[in-house]
């Protein structure tokens, strides 16, 4: 059994930690420049919708280089999204998404 | 939750009836933590997790998203350095609701501070700080209750369950769950997009990430959209829907629930001011 991403779980929990004990443990510490807080607030949201965007338009060729695919699973995607933007339940978006692709494939339209 | 904090401690309802209330919230919040940590142990077995590296990244980093996230950078095989730079910026918001507590744990001891932080997510924040609201004052058993009960012990065993369930399923793509990862990171990147500049970060992000994937590839693609997003919705100029603050988003990354975070921070900002007062 691998335990090779053990290490990568420990190097993510090092840079994770300190985000939240640092107030705790030492207050003050926090007190980043507007524009750094800016920038922090915004990374998460581009980082997350860019590998939704990778992960469901990106594909390997035949040839090993990347190409554009634009299939089921970018519906299944912008369900989700509408669905997460409507009533605010993510879990319920992932249901949707992942019964639009099933339904899809399972009869034959994807 | 709205309106201010009682100025006197325990002017609210009393302890038994506030924890009772926490743990109906909690539960709550828990089974929206089961939900997604067996989707997560589900998506990790897919990019090639084994059951020890699923459980580890559940344990010890303990953060949904940037957890999600790290499949797909693994996926896309991208190496380490990136993966834990993006994952310290994709954290990084937690630093708001650590010192949004701080004032309020100051009497706690040092090493139980030090264990609070280990489980301190967005979902461990917002149930801990709507109780401190409820009951009018800091109850610290009240912080593990929704910590560890609410989202780490469910958050856990449903990875495990997702990852050791996922091996029975003989084709997951024949039952759309390839789907689960992108859909949960746009979900995720929608939930924290409540204003104009965090969508235009999300869009941004995703414009330059596809690009950048086709022509050098997903694993630069995907940083570069990560990081060049923000600095194109900052050159925007504010508008009337867009506050701008340093407030966070009303929504999570564990469990998907919708939580007034902003609002639980200045809640628990309350509370601090009274306990240093």
């Amino acid at each position: 059994m691998s335990t090779q991403l053990v290490l990568l779980a420990v190097l993510m929990a090092a840079v994770t930690y300190p985000s939240r004990a640092l107030p705790l443990l030492a207050p003050g510490i926090e007190r980043l420049p507007p524009r750094a807080l800016l920038y922090l607030r915004l990374v998460g949201p581009a980082v997350l919708a860019s590998l939704a965007a990778a992960n469901s338009l990106v594909v390997k060729a035949a040839d090993g280089t990347p190409a554009l695919h634009v299939g089921i699973e970018v519906v299944g995607v912008v369900a989700c999204a509408a669905l997460v933007a409507w009533r605010r339940n993510l879990f319920l978006g992932l249901v949707a998404a992942v019964a639009i692709v099933a339904v899809a494939r399972l009869t034959g339209i994807a | 939750m709205s309106g201010p904090v009682p100025h006197e401690a325990g002017s609210g309802p009393n302890l038994r009836a506030a924890r009772r209330q926490l743990l109906l919230d909690t539960a709550g919040i828990a089974v929206s933590a089961v939900g997604f940590g067996f989707v997560f142990g589900l998506a990790a077995r897919n990019a090639g997790y084994s059951v020890v590296e699923a459980g580890a990244m559940s344990v010890i980093g303990f953060a949904g998203a940037a957890q999600f996230a790290a499949v797909g950078y693994v996926s896309a095989g991208l190496p380490w350095a990136p993966i834990v730079v993006l994952t310290l910026f994709l954290n990084a918001r937690h630093l708001l609701y650590s010192a949004s507590l701080a004032p309020s744990l100051r009497s706690v001891p040092f090493l139980q501070r030090a264990a609070m932080a280990h489980v301190l997510t967005d979902e461990a924040f917002a149930l801990a700080a709507t109780h401190f609201r409820r009951l009018g004052r800091v109850d610290v058993p009240g912080y593990w209750i929704g910590a560890v009960v609410g989202v780490f012990i469910p958050w856990n065993l449903a990875t495990l369950a997702g990852v050791l369930l996922g091996g029975v399923i003989p084709d997951p793509s024949r039952f759309g769950l390839d789907v689960v990862f992108p859909a949960a990171m746009a979900g995720l990147a929608l939930g924290l997009s409540t204003e104009r500049r965090e969508v235009t970060a999300a869009g941004a992000g995703a414009a330059i990430g596809v690009v950048l994937s086709l022509l050098i590839g997903p694993a630069v693609g995907i940083v570069a959209g990560g990081l060049l997003g923000p600095l194109v919705a900052m050159a925007l100029p504010l508008g009337s829907g867009d506050g701008g603050g340093p407030a966070v988003s009303p929504d999570s990354d564990v469990t998907g629930v919708p939580v007034d975070l902003a609002e639980a921070m200045a809640d628990v900002a309350g509370l601090g001011d009274r306990a240093s007062s």
